[in-house]
């Protein structure tokens, strides 16, 4: 019998999922995931994870309650650091502790660290540790990693034509070359949808946020669409944030309204998030310098309704619309 | 003259009062947060942001409304939040027009040069650096007789015989340590001051309960944003142990790690293998260590959404129940009021001193029987 393991569909399953279930299924092992958000889910997590935790680990928590009856592993690594340079928000670096200690009845969790500051090899290190805890030679393990690196580039590839991760996840699974999403109308309003993927991407926890937009007749960019290494480049703190997902966002918060392509720019934060706090600020302080630009900042928590998020949306985009008329109605000189 | 001013921790703006003098600079004294602080932080600095960048933001509205020209702090290197006040803090403090400018140390071992550049700033009396190494030695001693004589309050306070006369007699001998200078008025100021709370009348027999406090070191240092939780248990007859004090902390982040938060660690790592941030790994090391150490119980301190210290106090219901030590744990924020913690100290140390009770009658029994 294949032994199963869990990735709980969120947190990292936007950015990693490809890559990883690449990894397991070419090693033989069954991949099972939580699947979408549900209030059920989102309701287990609440009454689990400590009150005053942020949505997005409670939310956590429940993938993994639904999960854990399931499998026969759970696969949450401690990332701590990808790039080198910025590392991952406190919470996910103790993540196999908290659902180790804070949830009972738990199958075994794997919970290897990856941080490339040890060395150029040392992912490919990680990896190794968890093919050798399912017994897999050395070469097979090699030659899984290989190829979870070049779905992870394609992944990517996707992500910088304009596809949104779970779209891109979804053209993934499927092997063919899914045609990119339909052309850009003239005359079409763009937003930024900022904020961390696993609450842009999740359709529950967002209120369907980016859904909503489209529906309107918006076309909707977000940070992972964005070229990386530009973004990196518009930094403007004289010190650089410490959270991977943070930084992202606030450079490209800065790089869109220095470039001034979108017509919009709405950041999406959890409520109770920490690095968020500093984040919406900056952005915040970083809008008035851009007034041609409205900026929006939506929070979203467990009580976050359908109808108060639509009429915010709605108003913002009336605004966005009343202001771009106003500026051609004025004659140009 | 450039003015200076730093955030207030506990009692520590003394010696960096004395710090800043010395190298030639007008100090302008952070008071001590209050409600008007509380209310100029919550309405200037984010509103998720934890407790201790609200209660800094406050001082500094109200130290700029001084006159204070320059604000010298500490850094960090994550992921904690606090690494990136001092950045945050200017952008603000410059976005509503007070044009300050913002020093920020960060550890000397990662950042020497750095470090020398700003201390350079800073000299405006231009002393030698030898004479700047003088300076930060009677700091560094004026700092540790502060430290020591709040430590010995927390366990005499518990003892005394007449309610509040320690905290009385803690008042009065922390001015013969501030107006101290030389090394030689320090060491005398220090002793004398430390001789002055022991020979507070105390009851020694009576019996009292040892609890341990954990946390996150702003809120821990300063009594004001804890609402004086160390004197309320101290009247409950409660002895408090804190498991940090900023000489320590100073230690274990300039120079090298002492022996002490090493076994901090060892003790945190079956929990939570590597740091975090903050101060959530030694909040659990420290817990694991009192509850060997047979303290009766464990208080944690933590701001609202301080993000170690939420991964630390999921851990801590796990520790607390293998070690069998009871865990109070208090998120501070502007909200927080001292009649509904008070409640809520009691309710512990009953609970604890039954514990205490129940465990001394077993003992009793299986003796005679």
């Amino acid at each position: 019998m294949t032994a199963r393991v869990g990735i709980p569909s969120s947190l990292f399953y936007y950015v990693h999922f490809p890559m990883w279930q690449t990894f397991f299924s070419e090693l033989g092992i069954e991949v099972v995931t939580s699947g979408q958000t549900t209030k059920g889910l989102l309701d287990e997590g609440v009454k689990e994870a400590l009150a005053d935790a942020c949505v997005p680990i409670k939310l956590f928590f429940g993938h993994v309650i639904a999960l854990k009856d399931k499998v026969d592993y759970l696969f949450i690594p401690r990332v701590v650091c990808l790039n080198r340079k910025t590392i991952y928000c406190p919470k996910f670096l103790g993540l196999p502790d908290m659902i180790r200690h804070g949830l009972s009845g738990m199958p075994p969790i794997i919970d290897v660290e990856m941080d490339n500051r040890q060395g150029w090899t040392s992912l490919w290190k990680s990896y190794l540790k968890i093919g050798r805890i399912f017994g897999r030679g050395k070469m097979k393990i090699f030659m899984a990693y290989l190829k979870a690196r070049s779905v992870a580039r394609r992944f990517h590839s996707l992500l910088l034509a304009g596809m949104h991760p779970p779209e891109a996840i979804t053209a993934l699974a499927k092997g063919a070359n899914v045609p990119l999403p339909g052309e850009k109308k003239k005359g079409d309003l763009v937003f930024a949808v900022l904020g961390y993927p696993y609450e842009v991407h999740d359709q529950f926890i967002s209120v369907g946020l980016v859904k909503k937009l489209k529906k309107m007749g918006v076309s909707v960019i977000t940070m992972e669409n964005l070229p990386p290494k530009k973004i990196a480049r518009a930094n403007m703190l004289e010190k650089k944030m410490f959270w991977t997902f943070s930084d992202l966002a606030l450079n490209a918060a800065y790089y869109l309204f220095r470039e001034g392509k979108v017509d919009g720019i709405i950041h999406l934060t959890a409520f109770g998030c920490g690095p968020d706090s500093m984040v919406d600020k900056l952005m915040e302080l970083a809008s008035r310098d851009y007034p041609d630009i409205p900026y929006m900042s939506v929070t979203i928590d467990e009580h976050t309704g359908d109808a108060g998020i639509s009429t915010r949306l709605e108003a913002f985009l009336d605004m966005v619309k009343r202001k771009k008329e106003a500026l051609q109605s004025t004659c140009p000189r | 003259m450039p003015k200076v001013t730093f955030p207030r921790m506990g009692e520590s703006w003394r010696t960096f009062k004395m710090l800043m003098n010395d190298l030639g600079n007008e100090v302008v004294i952070p008071p001590r947060p209050n409600k008007r602080t509380l209310d100029y932080g919550v309405r200037y600095a984010p509103e998720f942001a934890c407790l201790p960048l609200k209660i800094l933001m406050g001082t500094y509205v109200e130290t700029c409304l001084e006159g204070a020209e320059l604000i010298v702090t500490s850094g960090g290197s994550g992921p904690c939040r606090a690494g990136l006040y001092g950045q945050l803090h200017k952008k603000i403090l410059n976005s509503i027009g007070f044009p300050v400018d913002i020093i920020v140390f960060e550890a000397p071992k990662s950042h020497p040069v750095d470090f020398l550049r700003k201390v350079n700033r800073l000299n405006t009396s231009r002393l030698s650096y030898r004479a700047i190494w003088e300076c930060i030695k009677r700091g560094w001693e004026k700092l540790k007789y502060l430290d020591d004589a709040e430590k010995l309050t927390h366990v005499v306070r518990p003892r005394e015989l007449e309610k509040g006369s320690t905290t009385r007699v803690y008042r009065r001998v922390l001015d013969w340590i501030d107006t101290a200078y030389t090394m030689k008025e320090i060491k005398e100021a220090g002793e004398a001051a430390l001789e002055a709370i022991r020979s507070v009348p105390q009851d020694p027999g009576r019996n009292v309960l040892k609890v341990g406090i954990v946390g996150e070191i702003y809120v821990l240092l300063e009594p004001a944003s804890n609402l004086e939780i160390e004197e309320t248990l101290g009247n409950l007859g409660v002895e408090v142990r804190r498991s940090m004090f900023l000489t320590g902390w100073t230690r274990d982040n300039t120079v090298k790690e002492t022996r002490e938060i090493l076994t901090v660690k060892d003790a945190a790592a079956p929990y939570i293998p590597l740091c975090i941030g903050g101060h959530g790994q030694e909040s659990v090391g420290h817990t694991v260590i009192f509850a060997k150490e047979g303290y009766d119980g464990v208080i944690q301190l933590a701001p609202f959404t301080c993000i170690p210290e939420i991964v630390a106090r999921t851990i801590l219901n796990r520790v607390s129940r293998v070690h069998n030590i009871p865990v109070l744990t208090f998120f501070l924020d502007e909200q927080t009021g001292k009649a509904g913690m008070s409640t809520r100290l009691e309710a512990f140390v009953d609970l604890m001193r039954r514990k205490k009770g129940h465990a001394g009658n077993l003992r009793a029994q299986t003796e005679a029987g």
